[in-house]
């Protein structure tokens, strides 16, 4: 039961004079702030932060949690997020001491364990890849991507070819030509077709000696397998381009097939969706990438080195790109994903995609009763439906099937992307999940769209708060605290 | 298989269903010669226990800081992180929710990202604070890419060589295929030369980057830095210590226009280096350039004041190659846990564990250089960290030395700065004792002359 008075503000429940937090007393001999630091350095009084009492801090924040839908607490349909489970048991892996309280530059020798868990993930990844090199340095798929195309970029500049351009599917997830751009290049759109696979004639008119990199997602935003998947490799090598997976997807194939297989020269994973990592209201994620034994050089460092029994980081790369962060990696994700990938094996591996592939087609059976699903009756492990017709025959857009989906107990799914379906809901449902809720989401789904058309305009009813003025919010900034 | 529910029935019944024969078949619009024909190459499935029993194995072959004590810093440092923080960020309904598109679901996360910019601002002196970005180097190259955007001159970027190695190295990462140059300034008295500085700086420079406290912990004179940039039509980029703040004048007091910092002090336990926390604020002017997620208070339909993610023209998913970075994740548990440990601190606490560090760190400088074979190596105030020289030159062996005593001294500066090769880096927290940092100074004055280092 919500407690409307405790999420007031943080600073509004400030008052002078309280304190949480007590440090202990000074054990050293103390000396004048101003004997140390020159005065003009030293501030006259702290920031001012709120004062508050310990109760007031769990108060407050514990009754904010309860404003938000969670994994750990509702069905979150989201498609291309992998929603899936949060295991409780790499809660308490990462928590270990042992591994937790270690500092980025200890000495090799004293972190040996730790050493040992990043090689051996290295490796995990390189054998789910079906590629020979791995980085687990970047911070975040988007970040992976990043660090990627630096290092085809790397790789071009090396052996003396001039290539300026990137090719980017129209369907793409909007981080890939962000990317791209961050990384030097210039991002060209390669159309795609109605079922959302690459239309290989606007490939072939697009490709030149100038494509450094042809960055795809497959499965693809629209959960299906690219059925010319190697017609695509092979054009794009014979330019002598580089084949980007952007392994968002990759929780559909797991054990079944591998992007180094289908030619794929350099991934990314994202270990917060595919390997069950917390997503944490937004973040940390992990975006460690595979490369083909080519493109190893130029991998940003360090990586972890093997020698016989002992392991140490190795930052003897001259043709690496360098640092894209400072310390190792986002060890705590990698962590949690080690757990999971080692709580699977090979063949829960498998399952997992297994499941999460008839899940979704089992959710799109029901679903396609009820919203026209243009890419027919099978797919990955997520499915895009359309609410064109619904918004031609009722006014009922995607946005309020979601935001009317908030009133049952369920997450909306991802709304609006691809932005080749119009009105595009994208559902994965993941494989962590029972035949019971897809067929009471189903259920809700059909009753809403029966609803009338205002009360779904309105939409949500029950929540705490309902549409938001997203647009005073764009004009009118308002984006700290200030007392009105 | 533990978390899957689907017993056979189940499949055999959501197959029928679908119309299909097997589960293979749904693998069929894969081409038969893409499909892997074997079992991945990986060890076989662990239960808990077997899992649990693992990784302690794992664990206890690395020496951690609850049992080593630990003085290293350069950047991550041994702060300590109470236990509201942990009880709050374990909520499931905080570490298991999504980025918060969806308003009406995610009025939690929401409000904690607009509390969480709100104290970065009171805490920086700045106008503006973005939901949080990766870590404290990439925020650096992101305001590096800001800058040049914002100040339209793609000449170069000067930064001083006491801003730490590796936010240096991330950042000539990120420029390396763009036409900006990275001009680096060397230090060589351990802080910023303002003559050196100034030379450096014109018209085709597009930001000063500053850290303060420096790398080496030292005190820049960022007055004298802001004026050199602003005279020159350049920004300047502030990395600080977030803890540092509890003493030392603002970044935004100072005329800093892109304050980033390394914000896992706030919280966040050292994990080996990550995942941590990008801090990030800006003047009001260059906000719509600003990188990241950012959180804005308005008002729902039926009046009520709630909060929406926003300004997201600026993101990738709206404007894609044009976005202002190719960020998506924000780090939203970090900077809940940064907000919930500023709550707990307050201003007063945050001042008392700034004195603390600046109190015991001072103390260990002192004890230290009593002894012959060490002195400081720069002149400047320091902070929560200084550079000791060693003049027997045996940086390597006395680190291992006071390794054996359960004591993680410092951390040896000859691999980013080689004249600096016979020097280390120590850095004192509110955690340390006068007992730990005693017994610091014991062993590395008795330390074992020649210990075979393992290379």
């Amino acid at each position: 039961m919500r407690n409307t008075r405790d999420t007031e503000s943080i600073f509004e429940l400030s008052k002078t004079g309280r304190r949480a937090g007590r440090l202990p007393a000074c054990d050293v001999p103390e000396r004048s702030i101003t004997d140390l630091l020159p005065a003009s350095i030293v501030s006259d009084a702290p920031p001012a932060l709120p004062e508050l009492s310990e109760p007031a801090i769990v108060r407050h924040f514990v009754n904010l949690s309860t404003l938000n839908m969670s994994v750990d607490t509702h069905f979150y349909p989201l498609g291309s997020c992998t929603m899936k489970y949060n295991p409780k048991r790499n809660e308490r892996a990462a928590a270990m001491p042992g591994l937790a309280d270690l500092h980025p530059y200890q000495s090799d020798d004293t972190i040996q364990g730790m050493l040992q868990i990043l090689f051996e993930m290295q490796e995990t990844l390189q054998e789910i890849s079906g590629l020979d090199a791995c980085s687990l340095q970047p911070a975040a798929g988007a970040h992976g991507e990043l660090a990627a195309l630096m290092v085809a970029a790397a790789y071009f500049r090396d052996i003396g070819e001039n290539r300026t351009k990137v090719l980017v599917p129209d369907n793409a997830h909007g981080t890939n030509p962000a990317s791209a751009a961050m990384a030097g290049f210039d991002s060209i759109t390669v159309k795609t077709t109605a079922d959302g696979f690459v239309d290989l004639d606007d490939l072939k008119a697009k490709l030149d000696d100038e494509v450094a990199v042809f960055m795809i997602t497959n499965p693809s935003t629209l959960g299906l397998f690219e059925p010319n998947m190697q017609v695509v490799a092979d054009e794009v090598h014979a330019l002598g381009g580089l084949i980007y997976l952007d392994g968002a997807n990759m929780n559909a194939i797991l054990g079944v097939s591998r992007p180094g297989d289908f030619g794929a020269d350099m991934q990314h994973y994202n270990p917060h969706k595919t390997f069950s990592g917390p997503h944490g209201g937004g973040g940390p994620g992990a975006g460690p990438i595979c490369v083909t034994e080519k493109l190893a050089p130029y991998l940003p460092v360090p990586v972890v080195k093997q020698d016989g029994e002992r392991y140490r980081l190795d930052f003897d790369q001259p043709k690496s790109i360098g640092r894209v962060r400072a310390f190792f990696g986002n060890v705590g994700v990698l962590l949690r994903a080690y757990a999971y990938i080692r709580t699977h094996g090979p063949d829960g591996l498998r399952r997992i995609s297994e499941n999460a592939v008839l899940n979704a087609n089992y959710l799109l059976s029901r679903v396609a009763h009820i919203l026209p699903v243009p890419q027919g009756r099978r797919c990955m492990h997520e499915f895009v439906a359309s609410g064109s017709t619904l918004k031609r025959d009722k006014n009922i857009a995607a946005m309020d099937i979601a935001k009317r989906l908030l009133d049952f107990g369920y997450h909306a799914p991802t709304v609006y992307f691809p932005l080749t379906v119009p009105e595009a809901i994208m559902i994965e449902p993941t494989e962590s999940e029972s035949k019971e809720t897809l067929d009471a989401f189903a259920e809700v789904l059909f009753r809403i769209t029966e609803e009338d058309a205002d009360l779904l305009h309105e939409a949500p009813h029950t929540t705490a708060i309902s549409r938001p003025d997203e647009v005073k919010a764009a004009r009118q900034p308002e984006l700290t605290y200030s007392v009105e | 298989m533990p978390y899957l529910y689907n017993t056979s029935e189940d499949q055999q019944e959501m197959l029928a269903a679908i119309g299909a024969e097997s589960i293979d078949e749904l693998f069929d619009p894969i081409p038969a010669e893409l499909q892997l024909d074997r079992e991945l190459d990986l060890p076989p499935a662990m239960s808990e226990m077997e899992l649990n029993s693992h990784l302690s194995a794992l664990a206890a072959k690395n020496q951690h800081a609850g049992q080593a004590v630990c003085f290293l810093g350069g950047g991550c440092y041994d702060h300590f992180v109470p236990a509201v923080v942990d009880a709050v960020a374990s909520r499931s309904e905080f570490y298991t929710s999504y980025t918060p598109y969806q308003a009406e679901a995610s009025q939690g996360n929401l409000q904690v990202v607009f509390e969480y910019q709100s104290m970065v601002t009171r805490l920086t002196g700045m106008d503006v604070s973005n939901a949080s970005l990766y870590d404290g180097a990439s925020s650096a190259a992101e305001a590096v890419l800001m800058a040049i955007t914002a100040t339209r001159r793609h000449g170069k970027i000067v930064v001083a060589g006491s801003v730490h190695p590796e936010y240096r190295q991330t950042i000539a990462t990120y420029l390396e295929n763009l036409e900006t140059e990275l001009v680096t300034v060397d230090t060589p008295g351990g802080v910023i030369d303002a003559e050196e500085l100034a030379k450096a700086v014109d018209d085709s420079t597009a930001a000063v980057v500053l850290q303060q406290p420096n790398f080496f912990g030292c005190i820049e004179d960022g007055q004298r830095v802001a004026d050199i940039a602003k005279a020159a039509g350049a920004l300047l980029i502030t990395a600080f210590d977030p803890i540092s703040l509890g003493i030392l004048a603002r970044p935004g007091d100072y005329g800093t226009n892109i304050a980033v910092a390394e914000g896992h002090t706030l919280g966040t336990p050292m994990s080996y280096g990550g995942p941590f926390l990008g801090i990030m604020a800006c003047d009001q002017k260059l906000v719509r350039r600003m990188p990241g997620r950012i959180a804005g208070r308005t008002v729902d339909r039926r009046g009520n004041p709630c909060y929406v993610l926003t300004m997201q023209t600026r993101e990738q998913h709206i404007r894609r190659e044009k976005a202002t970075s190719n960020v998506c994740t924000n780090q939203g548990l970090f900077a809940l846990r940064a907000t919930v440990y500023l709550s707990q601190l307050g201003p007063q606490g945050l001042r008392e564990t700034a004195n603390l560090c600046l109190q015991k760190t001072h103390y260990a400088a002192e004890q230290l250089c009593a002894n012959e074979r060490f002195s400081l190596a720069f002149e400047a105030p320091k902070f929560k960290e200084f550079v000791i020289r060693d003049a027997e030159n045996k940086v390597e062996q006395l680190l291992k030395s006071a390794e054996g005593d359960g004591i993680l001294a410092g951390v040896a500066l000859g691999q980013w700065y080689p004249e600096l090769s016979d020097c280390f880096l120590v850095a004192v927290t509110e955690k340390r004792t006068k007992a730990e940092i005693d017994a610091l100074v014991q062993s590395l004055v008795n330390s074992k002359a020649v210990v075979p280092v393992q290379v």
